[in-house]
């Protein structure tokens, strides 16, 4: 009898766990995929400091990638590495959001994702504090910090080439407006999304959307940058479909590993 | 390449609680501001600094080469400048 009452208990927590590991493989995915974007300026940055700042936050975002990997790495049941899951799984088979893999464009482009990732995560990374999941807690702290400088970068950025010259409120202008359409994916909360957030482990993304806008608007406000309207929207990366522009993404970051198998360096 | 806009600044870092700020570089920004996030960015990756200054390079009066014998050479020959010059009584333990 008591056998009969546990099992289904079991199958639970082996189900919680699977599905913690799902969740940690999309912040994961998340930050390994803006991590390497970011990558791409180093050595092409518009000055040497703003490279070398640049290059910095890269190195933020793929340290925190790893530190969500190398927790997946341990929940996993099969022994996959983190390596595994950077190198060796394909494009559908990650889960970033798809605001995340858009090429790199102009240096404003760069700069408009950093703000509407960096207000985001200000939001998101405190609730993902109080996770009862105590690995993703404290990533989250750890996080919250970085992102606090990252903020403070993109803000001033923002702030400077929107009110800077005419070109350079164009450039930034035109930026919001083809990024807009991929902020909507930041506040959707899918079945997996919803169990974790009633577990007390996830975040409902949901609620943060509106302190997310008042935010923006504030700070597009400032830089004289308008916010557009909500009259397109593209989505995916969550269920594994990507833009095009991952597979190439993947292509050069995978190559090495893929190419010399457990190489170290 | 920096923009023509950008200034050269000095950075000073001091390293540790009670240490003095000493001189590490420079870096070129927009403003001050900027400036001391870029000598964050650039000079305390390594956990080096718990304070930073910066200074613009123009603001800061140098002494030059040229000066240097009427500068310095006049205390070449003045050793009772130095506290070692002196012979301390033997009665005078710590001082």
């Amino acid at each position: 009898m008591s056998e009969i009452l546990k099992k289904p208990e079991a199958v639970n927590l082996a189900d919680l766990k699977a599905a913690t590991l799902d969740y940690t493989l999309r912040l994961a995915d998340d930050s390994l995929i803006l991590g390497h974007r970011l990558t791409e300026w180093t050595s092409n940055g518009p000055f040497l400091e703003e490279d070398i700042a640049m290059s910095n936050v890269a190195l933020d975002y793929i340290g925190r990638a790893r530190m969500y990997y190398g927790y997946a790495a341990e929940l996993s049941v099969d022994g996959k590495m983190e390596d595994d899951f950077a190198f060796l799984r394909d494009e559908r088979e990650f889960r970033n959001l798809l605001i995340n893999e858009l090429p790199r464009g102009d240096f404003a482009y760069s700069m408009v994702r950093q703000l509407f990732i960096d207000v985001f995560n200000s939001l998101y990374l405190p609730k993902l504090m109080q996770s009862n999941d105590q690995t993703l807690a404290a990533i989250a702290a750890k996080g919250i910090k970085e992102t606090q400088y990252h903020l403070r970068r993109s803000r001033d950025w923002t702030l400077r080439l929107g009110d800077g010259t005419e070109e350079s409120h164009e450039r930034m202008q035109k930026a919001i407006n083809s990024l807009w359409g991929y902020t909507h994916e930041l506040f959707e909360l899918d079945s997996l999304e919803q169990q974790l957030t009633d577990e007390g482990i996830g975040v409902d993304s949901t609620l943060l959307r509106a302190e997310w806008l008042t935010q923006i608007e504030s700070i597009l406000s400032d830089a004289t940058l308008s916010r557009p309207e909500d009259d397109w929207v593209v989505k995916g990366g969550r269920t594994g479909y990507h833009t095009e522009n991952l597979g190439h993404l993947l292509t050069e970051m995978q190559f090495l590993h893929r190419s010399n198998s457990g190489c170290e360096w | 390449m920096a923009n023509d806009s950008m200034v050269l600044f000095e950075v000073f870092i001091r390293s540790r609680r009670g240490l003095d700020h000493k001189h590490v570089g420079s870096v070129h920004a927009e403003d001050s501001e900027q400036a001391l996030e870029y000598a964050r960015d650039c000079y305390t990756r390594r956990s080096e600094g718990v304070s930073i200054w910066v200074v613009r390079s123009e603001d800061i009066t140098a002494s030059q080469e040229d000066d240097s014998e009427s500068f310095y050479d006049p205390s070449d020959d003045k050793p009772y400048r130095h506290a070692t010059y002196y012979k301390l009584p033997d009665a005078v333990n710590n001082m």
